[in-house]
Parts: C-alpha cells; structure tokens; sequence
C-alpha cells in the first residue's frame, strides 16, 4: 500500500468517525442544519479523497450517499429513523470497504458487493427519487411544476460543482490606470499568493477604436484560482483598487446558481460569459445548458401561474429574487464564511503532524538512556564536590526532566474517542435488546498513554457489553422495581494518584451474590465450606471458565469473559476491581498506570540495595520509633497503619539501623507503611521489565539502573499492601479461631 | 492590391505612451492591409499597452485587416501568456533557446 492510500486510509476512517458520531447525535435531536453539513463534508472528503487516489469503488458508493445527504441538507427530504439506520449501515460498510482497500484488495468481493448494492438500491429507492413520485396522476400544470421543481433540484442539490477551486471576477474600473496602477500587477501578485488554473481576458467593455481612451481600462478577467487563503486575503490582492473595481469571489464548492448568479450580474452578455466560464473550467457545457434551461423554464412558470404550483414556486422564487434584486453578495458570503470555517479547521489539522508510532517508541528510549546518563552524571558530579559541576548537571538533569515529561505527553492521547465509539455500540445494543439505555460519557478529556489506549479498547467493550446484556434489566422489570425505565451506563475516566482510572458502571441489576457462589461450587472453582467474604465471591467471576448468564445470548454470556478482561488489564500492569449492589448496580474500576516507560521514583535503601517505590504513591515518610516494633502496624495520628518490612520481605541479612524509616503509601484507597532503612530522594526511574523468568515474582514491577550503575528494583506497591492487608487478615482470623476454640 | 507594413514599436508599451501609440497603431493600420508588429525592442509592457493591442486586433478584425505580430520581446510573450491571450492573437511565437541568456548579456 503506498503512502498517499495508507493517509486516505487512516483520514477516512477519521470522517468515517464523525460521519457516525454526527448520525448518532441527529437520532437524539432535532436535525440542526450545522449538524447534516458536518456529515455531508465529511461523507464529501472521503468520496473526493478516493477519487484522487483512484479508488472507484468507494467513489461510487460515496457518491450515492453524498447525494442522499445532499438533499437533507437541503431539505428535499426529512430525516427518518429508518434513514439514520441506513445511514449508519452505510457507515458501517463503508468501514468494509476501507478495509478492503486497506488489505489490497482490487475490490471488494461478492458479498460486500451485494449488500453494498442494497444500500445504495434502498437509498435511491427512498431517497433519490423527485420528491413527487408520479407526476401523471397530477394534472399537467402540477405535474410541469414538479419537472421544474425537479430541474431547480438539479440546480440547487446536484448544482454543487466538485472541486476547490475559486471563482474570480474582477472588472476593472476606468480610472484605475490613471490612478498609477497597473491592474496586471494585482493579477501577477495573485499568481503569487495562490496558482491561477485559468485565466480569461475580457476586453469587451472597450468601445470602438475613436472613443477609445488609451489611458482608460476596460479590462476584465475571469479568474480560476486555486489557494488555500480565505475570501479575505483575495480581497486584500485588490485592496489598493477596492473602491474602484468589481470584484466577485465564488468559493468552492460553487453551485451552478453562484455562476448563473454571477453571469446575471455581470455587464457582458450572457452567453458569452457563460462560454468564458466554460473556458476556464469553472462549468461544463452541459452544467449551464442545464442551469440556464432550468432558469428559463424558472421564469416562464413564474409568469404562468401565481402560487399556484405547491412547492416549486418558493424555490423558484428564492432563484428569481436573487437574480432580479440581485442580493449579490450575502449568498456569496455565507458561503465564504463557511469556506473560511474550513480553511480554519483545515489550518488546525495542518498543525497536526503525523508521526510514525515506532519513531515516538525510539524518542522515548533515547530519553531512557538520557535520564540514567545523566543520574550517572550527577552522582558524580556529586562524588567530585565540584560546585560549579554539580550546579550545570543540575541544571541538565532538569531539563532532561523536562524533556521526559514531553516526550512522554506526545504520547498522550484523550481517552474520550475510545469512551465515544461506544455510543455505536450502545445504541445498536439496545435496539437489539430491546432496552432503553442511555450512555453517559465524563472525562473524556482524560488522557493516557497512546499505546495503553489501544489496548484497553476490547476489555472496556467486554464491560460495555456484559452490563448492556446481564447488567441492566429490561424496560418491565425495571418499572416492576421502581427503576426509571430508562437504563443508564457511565463510562467515566479520571486520573488518581499516577494511574488513571476507568469506571464502567450500570444501574442494573447488581452482581447475584449466591448465584455467583453457587455457580463457582457447581465448577468446583471454590470448595463447599469454603468461607469467603462478598467481595471475593464477586471477584470469583474474572475466573477462567466462569459465566453466569444462564443462557448464551448472540452478545455475551459465552464464558470466555471476565478472566480475559482481567487479564488483557494485569498485562497493562493495571488492576480491575467490581463493586456491586444488588438491585442497585455495578461499578467496574480498571486502574492503570499512566504509563509504560518512565516513572519518577522515589528511591530507598535497606542495607545495600537500593528499591524504587512510584513517587506518586508516596504520601509521606516518617521515622519510626523503636518502641512500635513489635507489631506489625502503627498508630498514625489516630489511623492504624499496617506496614510491611522490606527486610522481611526480600529477607535481606544484617541488622537494622538505630533509626529506620517508614514510607506511607496509598493505592486505590488503601495506605501502608513500608519499612526501609534509608531515604535516598526523587529519582527518575526508566522502568526495565523483568525477564519473562520472573513474570510471576509477586512485589516486583520491574528494574531500574541507577546512576552509579547499580540495579534496583521497582516495587510493585499494590501487590505488597494486598499482601500486608492479607497478612494481618489472617492473622486476626486465627486469633479469632483461637479465641474460639 | 494588399500592402503590407511593418510597424516596429520601440517605445515602452505603457500607459506613460498610450496616446501617441493608440495614434501609431491606428494610422498604420489604416495604411495597410495587413500589419505586422515587430515588439522585439519593447522593453515593457503594461495593462494600457496590452489595451492597445487588444484594441489593434480588434480594429484589424472589423476591417477585414490582419494584425500580426511577427516579433515579440519576452517580456510581451509573458505578458500574452500570462492572460491567456496568445491563442487570440494567434501568432507564432518563437522562442529563442538561449532567450534567456542573451537577455542577460
């Protein structure tokens, strides 16, 4: 696939996106003409981008749809629920046809081909046909009436010329030459600021050879322009003659009317300027034959009957008042306002710059290896007790910081286009169910990493989906429990100390306790007599082979599930936790880390070796006194605190120092101390994965290098407090059992 | 009987001589039949200039005359093409090689 197919690739399904968010936000809400103008530009990029790379197969299915969108935007026909859906099945095909073109494949094969032909059979069945489907049942005035109304939909909705070239007319006034200026020159600096495709000299205005004053201008042009300036920098090309020339602007797209407008306006006559027009390129002969036929026939009904005929008049009326009054200028610049509002939004794409993935990956190692050279070099700097040295790497080693720090925003992305591909999917979800459910998106603007973005995708849909299906009940059962009938799903996005979280939540039906715990028996997944607590019943169901649904439904309930959410998570390094209600709802929270490579650390020592602990767990560090160690928590200001030893832990010989030191940390919620010997301070910690050997090491996330060389690791502090809130679980339940017995 | 005149302009083609040109133009294309133009010495050209010649071919179509131009400076050639306007003259342009370089030396 060449370059310029894999960009038409990557933008088409960036339209295809918002052709889709745009349908889906019309099916809430009465249609705004800003709304269907989105959709149509869009659905009108994609065909143009796939005539340029030569993709016929997509043009043409295109071209249909364009033109279905075309006459919504006009008004021609109403939008229907039955039209979003076949809009929306458009989209989807064209999502088809893309991959197609993605796969290289010459065209697409006989299946797609087929219910591609459906599409567009439906669509011009319904949708494309004249307003009036069957003139002769009319009597003869209405039924010319609607001929005419026909040919004016010609003008109006099949009137816009493709291309994105300018139209400009520009006649000169009389004393312009004698002002000292040589129109040539406003024409020349033209060519400058933009490509003039065509240009026609207009040298009719010249009388004859006697009255001909050579000092006089009589010249005019017919310009076809191409720029990617607005209306107001052509303005400015003329703007030492404004006062003194006529000058018409057509923005692309242009509509046969503009140009018949224009021919209207203008002094010369009318078949001569719609010929120059034909030489320039900016109509084809059949465009104005059918523009001007159409105008004719325009003006003859409107002398034949007043009022009469039902629709057709207003529309023609509408051409007429602008051609008679000539209300030259507003048509032509709204449509330049809206032309400006795109070169806008074209300006903001051209400062977006695309950037191959693996590039970034490499950035972001170099900026690795940056951060430990220069940890290297400060220490030792430090070791050298130069000032002035260990002022400069100072000064280095926080730019270097800043450089991480950018290096790893380009890498951000906003979660919220993920969140939105979920409208799609809800919608069409609950139509198929037969439910009411209404999605709810906040924090959208969160952002995290790109690649963890990428990967979160299928989990969160698992989620989506399983609590569109078992969550949330069906619209009676909610009414029979005094729910409003309408469902509710939340997807919502925040970051909480160095990770973000993602929460999925349904006011459904809750997670069933004892069916979970029934089901888990009947797999033999938990023994009988087995004494859990709730949460570990509910936690039962991100086990291999488990699902409760009573009946495999076409969307979920096959039993291959929650295990691989948790997993697909666990390999983010992230967590996913539920809380549920019965009756009242569930609440999935995935929790991941922001991201994959660089973290700031915060560095502490027991005996030799030195740990890195996330710095944006760390809440504070405080000593600990001697006289609390016999146990294995504390009293923080009124707070028991358990803590862990990492001597204990990674059994690390030799003896305590006097003075140890505790680091308070908190995860998800839940705050620990650990227990070290020595604080080092901040450290920026590339984070080095294990190898795979040590993929199942409990309270390791991984390795770091230090600036003298030396390994550390990286503690995994959401595994170590699950292991000291287990601890002392267990603890306090075999004190109870001892008690007991 | 038909004459033919060569007309050579050497003056700029600019507003600053429109007047006594249009004159030149017009009485040598009363005295002929067909006009030629030799422009190789024009050394500028300007809308008025341009004017004139649009004038000329035009004065030269309505008495069944025929305006050539037989010889043009590059600077009217660029001019000519620049508004499209070579195909109405339609006379043969020749270009020179090594215009361009002789135009420095």
């Amino acid at each position: 696939m060449d370059e310029l197919t894999s960009v038409f690739v990557q933008e088409s399904r960036e339209q295809l996106a918002s052709m889709e968010s745009g349908l889906l936000v019309l099916e809430h809400q009465a249609p705004q003409p800003d709304d269907i103008n989105a959709i149509f530009r869009a659905a009108h990029t994609i065909k143009g981008a796939s005539g340029v790379i030569e993709c016929h197969f997509i043009e043409a299915f295109m071209h249909k749809v364009e033109n279905v969108l075309d006459r919504l935007r006009n008004g021609q026909i109403q939008l229907t629920s039955r039209l979003t859906e076949l809009l929306l099945q458009c989209c989807d095909h064209l999502g088809h046809l893309i991959d197609v073109l993605e796969a290289g494949n010459p065209e697409p094969d006989e299946s797609l081909q087929t219910a591609g032909e459906a599409l567009l059979a439906e669509l011009s069945r319904n949708y494309l046909q004249s307003s009036d489907p069957d003139p002769d049942a009319r009597s003869m005035g209405e039924g010319e009436a609607s001929l005419i109304a026909h040919s004016v939909d010609v003008l109006a909705a099949g009137g816009v010329l493709i291309g994105d070239s300018w139209h400009i007319s520009v006649r000169f006034g009389p004393n312009v030459m004698r002002g000292g200026m040589d129109p040539l020159s406003f024409l020349r600096y033209l060519g400058t600021q933009g490509e003039i495709l065509a240009i026609e000299t207009l040298p009719d205005a010249m009388p004859v050879a006697e009255l001909m004053d050579p000092e006089t201008c009589y010249l005019g042009f017919e310009i076809k322009y191409q720029t990617r300036g607005t209306k107001a920098d052509i303005e400015r090309v003329f703007a030492f003659v404004q006062d003194e020339c006529e000058l018409r602007i057509i923005p692309p797209p242009a509509k046969i009317s503009e140009y018949l407008q224009l021919i209207k306006e203008l002094p010369e006559e009318d078949m001569r300027l719609g010929e120059i027009l034909v030489r320039t390129g900016a109509l084809t002969q059949a465009e104005l034959d059918a523009g001007l036929e159409a105008q004719k026939a325009a003006s003859l009904s409107e002398q034949n009957q007043d009022g009469d005929a039902p629709q057709a008049p207003v529309q023609i009326g509408d051409i007429l008042v602008e051609e008679h009054q000539v209300v030259p200028k507003e048509l032509v610049e709204a449509a330049a306002s809206r032309q400006a509002q795109i070169s806008t939004k074209k300006a903001a794409d051209a400062r977006l710059i695309r950037v191959q993935a693996d590039k970034l990956d490499q950035l972001i190692d170099l900026v690795g290896e940056l951060v430990i050279a220069g940890a290297s070099a400060n220490l030792l700097a430090q070791r050298s007790g130069q000032t002035e040295l260990v002022e400069s790497t100072s000064i280095l080693s926080r730019l270097v910081e800043n450089i991480r720090d950018s290096a790893l925003q380009l890498r951000m992305v906003q979660i919220g286009e993920t969140f939105n591909r979920f409208n799609r999917v809800v919608r069409d979800m609950s139509h198929e169910l037969n439910k009411d459910i209404e999605l709810i998106i906040t924090g959208a603007d969160t952002e995290l990493d790109k690649t963890v973005v990428e990967k979160i995708g299928d989990p969160l849909m698992h989620l989506v989906r399983n609590a569109l299906d078992h969550g949330i009940e069906p619209t009676a059962l909610r009414i029979q429990r005094n729910k409003p009938a309408k469902g509710r799903l939340e997807l919502n996005a925040f970051h909480d100390s160095g990770s973000i979280v993602i929460q999925v939540r349904d006011d459904g039906s809750g997670l069933p306790v004892e069916k979970i715990h029934a089901k888990a028996l009947e797999r033999g997944l938990i023994q009988a007599g087995q004494v859990l607590s709730e949460q570990e019943i509910i936690n039962l169901i991100f086990e291999p082979g488990f699902s409760t649904a009573s009946e495999v439904t076409n969307i979920s309930g096959r039993g291959v599930g929650m295990d691989v959410v948790r997993r697909n998570i666990q390999a983010l390094r992230g967590t996913v936790e539920v809380t549920t209600q019965e009756g009242e709802g569930t609440c999935f929270s995935i929790r991941l880390p922001l991201t994959l490579a660089i973290i700031d650390g915060f560095l502490v020592g027991v005996d030799k070796s030195s740990y890195v602990i996330p710095l944006d767990m760390v809440i504070e560090c405080i000593e600990l006194h001697a006289d609390q160690t016999d146990r294995n928590f504390l009293n923080l200001r009124g707070e028991v605190l358990p803590f862990v030893r990492l001597r204990d832990i990674f059994e690390i010989e030799g003896t305590p120092p006097a003075r140890e030191n505790i680091v308070i940390v908190q995860y998800a919620g839940e705050k620990a101390g650990i227990v070290v010997d020595q604080l080092m301070g901040e450290f920026q910690t590339v984070i080095k994965p294990l190898a795979a050997i040590f993929r199942h090491l409990r309270g390791i996330g991984g390795s770091t290098i230090l600036g003298s060389g030396e390994v550390a690791l990286i503690l995994d502090i959401q595994a170590l407090i699950q292991r000291c809130v287990r601890g002392e679980e267990k603890a306090l339940k075999q004190q109870a059992l001892l008690k007991a017995g | 009987m038909s004459t033919v005149e060569r007309l050579l302009l050497d003056s700029e083609l600019t507003i600053n001589h429109a007047l006594p040109l249009k004159q030149q133009l017009l009485q040598a294309l009363e005295r002929s039949d067909t006009l030629e133009l030799d422009l190789s010495q024009v050394s500028d050209i300007d809308t008025a200039g341009l004017q004139l010649l649009l004038l000329a071919k035009r004065e030269a179509a309505r008495g069944n005359k025929r305006l050539a131009i037989v010889a043009h400076n590059p600077v009217v050639r660029q001019t000519l093409d620049f508004c499209n306007l070579a195909s109405y003259f339609g006379d043969p342009m020749v270009i020179p090689a090594q215009e361009s370089e002789v135009q420095r030396g």
